[in-house]
């Protein structure tokens, strides 16, 4: 559960679930952030600009005029967060890849330091249940987990300058797609045309929302639009 | 019927819609973004008796040249601005903080933000523009707000949602634009990851500005911060003023539109009330920081907010 909650500006505070990534952590973290959100948009809890999940964290940004950290430390250590239930309903998505050579940029090096051949890791990446921990550094993109053990691997030694939009890659125990043009050191093995990110949806702009659970799914390169 | 409307005719560096910024869409990936100084767009609109959160344009260093094609309107420009407007009685230099009558045919030109950074343009009823989650601020890197979150372009048309029917003008004398050198910082969630003696450094020596500085984040260069035990973390939710520190120790001040999350460790952040003269502050400038205790940081909060309101009280009609 929540370990200590500490001030990291005059506007903002930061929950703190330890240091592991897990899914149970995570999910905390969610159950948490869903029920806070709630209580914003009914303006049961005043002020608040912005509340952040990520793996371990939720951060909540707030304005100190109508709120201020005391009050909302004592409210979040009030809540069991055991106990709490929300209307929030986590959805499960398939999302087509494909893995042809021309998209899965760094597969064909993958198989060199994984020691398995690009059947075996496409097998393994396609057999895997993803849960969507967070969405973060940029609009609809999101940080998956946990990738089977054989596929653990780290960062490109010098991130590429730019990244194909919809490249889907992998880093550590996790699995990113990468909805925008844009610098990235994670591991290509693959190209999606799904939209995570929609602009001309005014009212629910992202695709997915953290505690999603998502599968891929094998397509040719024709069926990629 | 042709709308009201300004055309561009020099667009400026890096001018932008931007109004208070979005609400509740940062667990989506979608950074806050919004007026960089707060104070001065607010100022702006209710100089023209506008909505608190009517979009402006916000300039930097060198704002636009426009031309008013259709329409009366009535304007404002705030922040520390040189500006001109070109009528058929000839050419007059503006003062900010004071509205102005433009008719058809007149120009404004935003020549140079002084010893400064941003500065805001408002228009009386405020421009015609689409909101995005409730914002119609630009992030232009991902193509959100007005024409697709573009920087304000070359030949745009730029509409302006109603005629002017407030007679007179408004002014806020005696605006002070007095030097900062030192910002008030807030201990990070992983201060205690850097050295006593490289914090004693950057709490004591100076930090310059680069000009790696834009809406996202500004790089300061001075003594560097020793990370004793890991310049990575797992990502967590960022909020604008947080002071992060990657490997090779030089902090990065993040700004605005910065991304919602981040992995490197943050020394600390700077204070609410003290963010609005950061990002007003130019590249090769050098400023300190010091440390100050969360009751100090909401007393200044408090001080921000009434010199807001007396800068509001003492507006008068001209």
């Amino acid at each position: 559960m929540i370990k200590k909650i500490t001030n990291i500006s005059d506007q903002g505070i930061i929950c703190d679930f330890g240091e592991e990534v897990n899914k149970d952590i995570n999910k905390k973290v969610i159950s948490l952030f869903n029920y806070l959100k709630e209580k914003s948009n009914k303006d049961e809890i005043k002020g608040v600009y912005n509340i952040i999940p990520s793996y371990n964290k939720l951060v909540v940004h707030f304005d100190l005029e109508k709120n201020n950290s005391h009050k909302l430390k004592e409210f979040i250590l009030s809540i069991d967060i055991k106990k709490l239930t929300t209307s929030q309903k986590n959805k499960s998505w398939t999302v087509p890849i494909c893995y042809d050579d021309e998209f899965a940029l760094d597969l064909e090096n993958l198989t060199k330091s994984l020691k398995l051949s690009k059947e075996e890791i496409v097998n393994t990446h396609l057999k895997t249940e993803f849960y969507v921990y967070m969405i973060g550094f940029m609009p609809g993109h999101p940080y998956m987990g946990d990738l089977d053990k054989k596929l653990f691997t780290s960062r490109l030694q010098s991130p590429r300058i730019q990244v194909p939009i919809g490249s889907v890659a992998i880093a550590e125990k996790f699995c990113i797609v990468y909805p925008y043009l844009s610098p990235g050191g994670w591991n290509i093995i693959g190209r999606t045309s799904i939209k995570l990110f929609d602009t001309k949806n005014l009212t629910n702009p992202c695709l997915f929302s953290p505690g999603d659970t998502i599968k891929f799914e094998k397509i040719n390169k024709s069926e990629l639009k | 019927m042709e709308q009201n409307h300004f055309e561009v005719l020099r667009p400026g560096i890096n001018s932008t819609f931007q109004d208070k910024g979005r609400f509740n869409v940062q667990y989506m990936g979608l950074a806050p973004g919004g007026a960089m100084d707060y104070q001065s767009f607010l100022l702006a609109n209710i100089l023209l008796d506008n909505d608190k959160n009517t979009g402006a344009i916000e300039f930097a260093y060198q704002g636009p040249l426009l031309k008013l094609v259709k329409g009366k309107t009535k304007i404002v420009i705030t922040g520390n601005v040189f500006f001109k407007i070109y009528s058929s009685n000839g050419e007059i230099i503006g003062d900010p903080y004071r509205t102005y009558d433009l008719n058809e045919g007149d120009q404004l030109d935003i020549l140079a933000t002084k010893a400064s950074v941003y500065g805001y343009l408002s228009v009386e009823g405020g421009f015609k523009l689409d909101k995005f989650c409730g914002s119609v601020s630009s992030q232009p890197r991902a193509f959100i707000g007005p024409n697709e979150g573009k920087k304000i372009e070359f030949k745009d048309k730029i509409l302006i949602l109603k005629n002017s029917t407030i007679k007179k003008n408004k002014i806020i004398r005696d605006i002070k634009f007095e030097p900062k050198k030192i910002f008030s910082v807030l201990p990070g969630p992983q201060f205690h990851y850097f050295s006593t003696t490289s914090k004693k450094k950057f709490f004591s020596t100076p930090y310059m500005i680069t000009k790696q500085t834009d809406r996202m984040g500004m790089r300061v260069i001075g003594a560097s911060l020793e990370n004793l035990i890991n310049s990575n973390i797992p990502s967590e939710g960022i909020i604008k003023g947080a002071i992060q520190v990657p490997g090779d120790g030089n902090p990065i001040i993040l700004l605005s539109d910065h991304p919602t999350t981040g992995g490197y460790p943050k020394v600390g952040s700077i204070i609410s009330s003290d963010y609005d003269d950061l990002i007003q502050q130019n590249a090769n400038k050098e400023i300190f920081f010091q440390l100050v205790t969360l009751e100090a940081a909401e007393q200044q909060f408090a001080l921000y907010l009434e010199k807001i309101k007396k800068k509001i009280s003492n507006i008068e009609e001209i």
